[in-house]
């Protein structure tokens, strides 16, 4: 009987905590379905009108291709960069990797509006601001901290003996490469791709100081939408959002799992 | 393109002055050793030794500092690790986890573009004399370690190398599984006609394979022969000690009618030839060629005598198996054909043997290694 009670608390307290964790989102997604005009919780009736909205109004549906074109091309730059980087520090061992990791990680630890503020000033003077290059340059550098740890967990694991192997069965250091090393960090390099991408998606510090009318990105058209009016087509793009990251995180795991018993 | 049918015969190896230095240390220092085509060569050594460094040299993992490789002719020292057309096994067998037996396998055909059809053939007659045919869609996590030793034995000889390199391929697996697959390696030798060179720091391991074994000590080679020169006729105290049992007699020596006499406790003990070159010499004695008697007086006519005292004495079924300690704390081994009587340990005896048996070494400070 004793030990009842604190299983009780302890699955109280659980459950409280992951209630709290979700909290915002649960909030969001019945908003997103609300009859009234304005963004209010908790919503009363039941409608599709926000979503709609979401996709049939030019600038919420422009903002979207904006921050997809961006996530997608950041994804796949710093993916590529990200991974020569860790390639290049676990080549160099000692203290010189150990200066260039910090060096290429400094974007996370950097406060967000010191880089945003920074990036602005540069931008006036090229005429990045609002550009698509502009968006591209600014989200890699701050996505490139994530390939550059999750590729590097990777390589850190991986035995570099198999590439010696490779190449005394005929394999140039190229095609060993592609042959060995790339199919056995894949895991690092994808996990870093998601990491890439959902950076930029989601990056509203610099994309703020850098947008412009012609190109806005989602997270800052959901910004700008809230503290103009309350229009509720924001609820409708962040249950989007929390339903598309799901997805895509629900089948990384799935097919990491998948692979993980394959072996 | 190769036909992959005809046996590819051995390449000769020529190593010449071929030192390799980081930074100050020397873990090769002006090595010469001329490796016959079609010949089980095996390098021996302690750990350090250098014979894994050449190994490295001869298949281009790391380059060397100075001297030249040659193989069958042809300079290789600025031909790069996937051109030199030599197949390596690793002791950490070095498998690609991701791919699947006969993958691994088909790995070195595929980079050298071989059409599918033949690639397979290859395949599966490579497998098939490892005795791996069933196991060819397993993956090598799936295999126990002397699968995987062979899967990788397999990967480096399906391209017909000239040249096949091992390094200690059989160090991670237990007594009874090296022995099994000692047999095959040699059998696998006879059937590809390559050049084996062997790393290994089991002296019988060496001895079993090898038509003839370099020992190496401290980035040089002590001595190339048979193992039965290497053991009957060793050059160093090292070699001598590394190859086989032996017990070793220091002391004082003078030279008597061409021939090296010691003193030991005070009695006189020969060899049959003199002493070559100046220093400390001892006498290496091997345990089938000194006899242990209780009596003095049964030990053979002109045959060297010590006394000491028995501190072993291990009945063998074929035979017995002595360790006499004489004063001054140096330990003789013996070993017999069967005794009439077995001596008890504690026991006074005779130590005997012929001074044609005493092998007559420069003291090298070697200790024994074991």
């Amino acid at each position: 009987m004793r030990r009842i009670l604190p299983r009780i608390l302890l699955g109280t307290i659980c459950v409280l905590i992951a209630l709290w964790l979700v909290a915002p989102t649960l909030v969001v997604v019945p908003m997103s379905f609300a009859e009234q005009k304005s963004l209010v919780f908790p919503p009363s009736g039941f409608s599709l009108q926000w979503y709609e909205n979401f996709f049939t109004n030019k600038q919420w549906y422009g903002s979207l291709i904006v921050s997809l074109k961006v996530a997608l091309i950041v994804a796949l730059l710093a993916t590529v960069l990200g991974t020569l980087a860790a390639i290049g520090i676990e080549r160099a061992k000692g203290r010189s990797a150990g200066i260039l990791r910090a060096i290429l990680i400094t974007p996370i630890i950097i406060p967000g509006v010191v880089m945003a503020i920074g990036i602005y000033a540069v931008y006036l003077d090229t005429r990045l601001v609002g550009t698509l290059t502009g968006y591209v340059l600014a989200h890699t550098m701050l996505a490139l901290p994530f390939v550059v740890i999750a590729v590097g967990a990777s390589l850190s694991v991986f035995d570099a003996r198999l590439e010696t192997a490779a190449a005394s069965l005929g394999a140039s250091r190229l095609s060993a490469f592609f042959t060995v090393t790339l199919p056995l960090i894949l895991p690092g390099i994808l996990s870093g791709m998601l990491f890439a991408f959902v950076t930029s998606f989601d990056e509203v510090i610099v994309s703020l100081f850098i947008t412009s009318p012609q190109a806005t990105t989602l997270p800052v058209r959901i910004f700008a939408s809230i503290t103009r009016d309350s229009d509720p087509t924001v609820a409708a793009v962040g249950s989007l959002t929390f339903l598309a990251t799901t997805i895509i995180i629900g089948a990384g795991l799935l097919v990491g799992t998948r692979r993980g018993r394959s072996k | 393109m190769k036909d992959f049918a005809t046996k590819a015969k051995g390449a000769a190896i020529d190593i010449k002055g071929v030192s390799k230095h980081y930074g100050r240390f020397k873990a090769l220092d002006d090595v010469d050793l001329q490796i016959q085509p079609g010949e089980f060569m095996s390098f021996l050594g302690p750990s350090g030794s250098g014979k894994t460094t050449t190994l490295n040299l001869i298949a281009g993992f790391t380059d060397l500092t100075r001297g030249e490789i040659r193989l069958d002719e042809r300079s290789i020292g600025n031909t790069p690790a996937h051109k030199r057309n030599i197949g390596v096994v690793f002791q950490h067998y070095a498998l690609f986890p991701h791919m699947t037996v006969a993958k691994n396998v088909a790995y070195p055909l595929q980079q050298r573009r071989v059409p599918k059809p033949a690639r397979e053939a290859a395949v599966r007659e490579t497998l098939a004399k490892v005795q791996l045919q069933d196991f060819a869609h397993r993956y090598p996590s799936e295999l126990s370690g002397g699968q995987q030793q062979r899967v990788a034995l397999a990967r480096a000889m399906v391209f017909d190398p000239s040249v096949l390199l091992m390094d200690e391929p059989l160090g991670a697996l237990d007594k009874k599984l090296r022995e099994f697959l000692q047999l095959e390696i040699k059998r696998i030798h006879r059937e590809l006609g390559s050049t084996f060179v062997y790393v290994t720091h089991d002296q019988e391991e060496a001895l079993v394979l090898s038509d003839r074994i370099a020992v190496f000590n401290k980035g040089k080679i002590e001595q190339v022969g048979t193992g039965m020169e290497l053991y009957t006729k060793p050059r160093t105290l090292f070699v001598g000690q590394f190859i086989g049992e032996s017990s070793v007699l220091r002391g004082a020596h003078v030279e008597d009618g061409g021939a090296a006499v010691f003193t030991i406790n005070g009695t006189p003990v020969r060899a049959a030839r003199p002493a070559a070159g100046e220093g400390a010499h001892v006498i290496l004695l091997r345990p089938e060629t000194v006899s242990v008697h209780g009596a003095a007086s049964d030990a053979p006519e002109g045959a060297n005598r010590l006394t000491g005292t028995v501190t072993e004495a291990l009945y063998l079924g074929s035979g017995v198996k002595y360790e006499v300690t004489i004063p001054g704390g140096t330990v003789i081994s013996a070993r017999m054909a069967n005794a009439e009587r077995l001596l008890t340990i504690g026991e006074e005896a005779t130590v005997a043997w012929q001074p044609q048996d005493s092998i007559l070494l420069a003291d090298d400070g070697s200790a024994a290694q074991m």
